[in-house]
């Protein structure tokens, strides 16, 4: 057993931590520590573009392609570092999921078309898989892509679209077939989002943030050059997109950022004859949840440098579950420690409360609306309770 | 970064559960905890032979040199297992104890522990302290060229077939003082000696100590005279990483245990594994299984440590979030069994008595997340985290 990094990685970090120091925006660095996800479009792109400079923008590909060819240690010391140092989270959707899945599935041209612009933050995607009525239940999904000619004829409606009002183009599962199993016949498309026919509609989130859509398909055409992998055979190139989310799931480090960002304001905050870090019971549930987030994080490394190989994707869903709950506790914390502060709404401003205390007015709604937004984190990705049917069949064997 | 276990480490671990499976089954052992003081020395006898009683001391003392994480191995397969013996008080507790000591008497004793013929405890508790290691009010009181211990230590474990005690005396000080206490090699036949000895619920034994002015030789003074509690403090955390994964050993087990039933057992024509409110509560099991194994490692890591902050920091948290979510496996994993779970047939209840007391063993979890506080108010922690 060793759980400290080695030296090779030490100096690695310290070479992540000069580079962000140097590079990562002062306007980027604070939207992210105050917690925001939807970063403005123009500054997802400059980001993006930084990193590909460095040759870190998409360092989970092959090199040839861009990739950084790092070891296991290198990949989990960058995403933490870029986690501690209040970075942007990365691309999900072009970085950590196109990407990989064009370079498995898709034809040398697609990988030509489509690889190097997302490498350098021009071209932006977005996820066009939940429907109305296909959630956690996928395979249920029935917007239609009927082929006609070289083109696919797509009509219906994709839901919890996140970017989509953002995004250059999508990619998706749409249903060419629907005589056999629900998870046969769909099939794994990439369209435009300028396409004719297609209409977004906003979905605001209930603390008043813009991040997912309704996305309408009034006889969108699609060629079948956007086709990738074969009709049909959309869920294989799902399932294989699924299992690539190794690393950062737990978003364990950056919960690690918010609690310290936690503990330093509540050892600031006046409670009593002393701060609230003082305070018997707040501090015990602060020091719960460090202690939680330690064994996630402890959990985490030993799935990735001990991977056993045998419990098909569950390790993620463990992460996923734990690293949601903890986070999500530790922003409820966060609004407690700032008590009325946190009764705010979002963008109170200088005209509003008096100068000496608009800092703390900010930070209490900040906190509110961060608390709120995240409550989206155990829903989204597969629900938790999802993940725990997953775990009950793949790890325990048990439902069958 | 390497989280598997050594070849070394597997083979070992292969040992103790073989040791286990043959020697300790489930029926078994009934019949051996059923008699004081729960352990046959028949077993202790081959613990010896195969080498397990030199594990964790020095290769200069006669030991292995085994590490925190080579004891873990076999406290885990302890716990799975449920064998009870004295191998934490008097190998991982005592031995470290007497390692840091050192001393002529010190290393005797080492030698007769790694040879299985003698076997010690420790008692530094005391009934006002609770599982406060500073808080000693037993007296050592300078007498000729030795000392004079008075006072009450509690939870001695298996202090009854203790051949020697370790015992903390305060020779100054207040008596929460940090400054002034002292270790004692005691003699249980020594005159004022009076130990009572009962039954624990999970099939040891335990031991009141009472000392009314018995005499302690120069020589058996351990280290420094006032100067102990970092020693204690330092054996304690290695103790507790022991018993950190012991209790991963048995909840696992448990969980292990109500999964395995849940696929046969039927109701209401289908195996109880196939309700989705049963399956999640099994999961959220699992987890904390995992959970805890990781802090386990935490635990043994930190009780390499030579900075007692950062010892006793790692070893807080763990045995405050496994004691606690031991106990929770355990206990719903006799609740899932249903009725057979409360009955002495099925090893689950007994799992849940071992883990709680472990939990109250050396500290439980609200102490040690006490101590995790410390630690979290410190000028340390807070500038931890984000780095920019």
């Amino acid at each position: 057993m060793d759980i400290q990094f080695s030296a090779e990685g030490e100096k690695f970090r310290d070479e992540v931590r000069r580079f962000l120091r140097e590079n990562l925006p002062d306007n980027i660095r604070d939207a992210v520590r105050s917690e925001r996800m939807d970063l403005p479009v123009d500054e997802q792109r400059r980001w993006q573009g930084i990193l590909a400079e460095k040759g870190w923008g998409a360092p989970s590909w092959p090199k040839e392609h861009g990739g950084a060819g790092w070891t296991d240690e290198q990949f989990y010391i960058f995403e933490r570092e870029m986690a501690l140092n209040d970075a942007p989270r990365p691309l999900s959707f072009g970085i950590q999921m196109l990407g990989p899945t064009l370079l498995h599935f898709g034809n040398e041209e697609q990988k030509r078309k489509f690889l190097p612009g997302t490498l350098r933050g021009d071209i932006l995607w977005c996820q066009g898989y939940s429907e109305p009525n296909a959630g956690s239940d996928l395979a249920s999904l029935k917007t239609r892509a009927v082929l006609e000619g070289d083109r696919y004829v797509i009509n219906g409606s994709k839901i919890w679209t996140t970017d989509a009002h953002t995004a250059d183009w999508m990619f998706g599962l749409f249903r060419t077939d629907s005589s056999g199993k629900k998870q046969d016949g769909i099939t794994f498309l990439l369209l435009d989002m300028k396409s004719p026919g297609l209409t977004v509609r906003p979905l605001i989130m209930f603390e008043g943030t813009h991040e997912v859509n309704q996305v309408f398909f009034d006889n969108v055409k699609v060629p079948v050059s956007q086709r990738i992998y074969e009709e049909g055979k959309g869920w294989t190139v799902a399932k294989h997109l699924l299992s690539l989310e190794r690393f950062g799931t737990a978003e364990v480090s950056r919960t690690l950022a918010s609690i310290a960002r936690l503990k330093r304001l509540a050892a600031r905050i006046p409670a009593g004859e002393g701060t609230l870090l003082d305070d018997p019971d707040f501090a015990q549930r602060v020091a719960d949840a460090e202690m939680e987030l330690r064994a996630l994080e402890l959990t985490e490394l030993r799935f990735l440098f001990a991977p056993t190989g045998e419990s098909g994707g569950a390790e993620a869903s463990m992460l996923k579950i734990r690293g949601t709950e903890i986070q999500q506790e530790v922003f409820g914390l966060t609004v407690e420690a700032l008590g009325q502060y946190a009764q705010a709404a979002p963008g109170t401003g200088a005209d509003e409360v008096p100068a000496g205390l608009l800092a703390e007015f900010r930070l209490g709604a900040a906190a509110s609306r961060t608390h709120f937004n995240f409550r989206k984190t155990s829903i989204y990705a597969g629900s938790n309770e999802i993940q725990k049917n997953i775990i009950a069949k793949a790890v325990l064997g048990l439902g069958r | 970064m390497r989280f598997a276990p050594t070849d070394e480490q597997a083979m070992f671990r292969d040992s103790v559960r073989r040791f286990v499976a043959d020697e300790y089954p489930f029926d078994r052992r009934l019949k051996i905890v059923a008699e004081a003081p729960g352990y046959l020395d028949a077993h202790w006898q081959a613990f010896a032979e195969l080498g397990w009683l030199s594990v964790p001391f020095p290769e200069e003392f006669g030991g292995l040199g085994g590490s925190a994480f080579d004891v873990a191995v076999l406290m885990e397969e302890f716990g799975r297992g449920l064998v009870v013996s004295p191998y934490l008080s008097t190998v991982v507790l005592s031995g470290r104890l007497l390692t840091d000591a050192n001393g002529e008497a010190a290393r005797t004793l080492i030698d007769e522990i790694i040879a299985g013929k003698a076997k010690a405890s420790a008692a530094l508790l005391e009934p006002q302290g609770r599982y406060d290691l500073n808080d000693v009010a037993t007296k050592a009181e300078p007498d000729g060229d030795g000392w004079r211990l008075s006072g009450r230590k509690t939870g001695v474990p298996f202090g009854a077939t203790a051949d020697r005690l370790i015992v903390s005396a305060r020779a100054g000080g207040g008596r929460r003082d940090p400054e002034g206490i002292s270790l004692f090699l005691v003699d249980p036949g020594a005159k004022g000696v009076s130990l009572q000895s009962y039954r624990t619920h999970d099939g040891g034994s335990a031991a009141v100590l009472d000392l009314a002015g018995v005499a302690v030789k120069r020589g058996d003074l351990l280290g420094h005279a006032g100067k102990a509690l970092p020693l204690i403090e330092r054996a304690t955390d290695v103790a507790s990483a022991a018993l950190a994964a012991e209790a991963v050993g048995a909840m696992e087990a448990a969980q292990q245990a109500t999964v395995a039933y849940a696929k046969t057992r039927k109701q209401f024509d289908q195996n109880l594994g196939q309700f989705q409110a049963l399956q999640h509560r099994m999961v959220d099991m699992f987890m904390k299984c995992e959970l805890s194994r990781s802090m386990a490692i935490e635990a043994a890591d930190g009780a390499g440590m030579d900075d007692p902050a950062e010892r006793s920091r790692r070893v807080a948290a763990a045995r405050a979030l496994i004691g606690k979510q031991a106990r929770h496996v355990c206990e719903e994993a006799v609740q899932l069994h249903g009725g057979i779970g409360v009955t002495m047939e099925v090893p689950v209840g007994h799992h849940l008595k071992r883990v709680m007391a472990i939990n109250a063993t050396l500290g439980d979890p609200a102490w040690h997340r006490h101590r995790y506080l410390r630690y979290l108010r410190s000028a340390d922690n807070l500038a931890a985290g984000g780095v920019a």
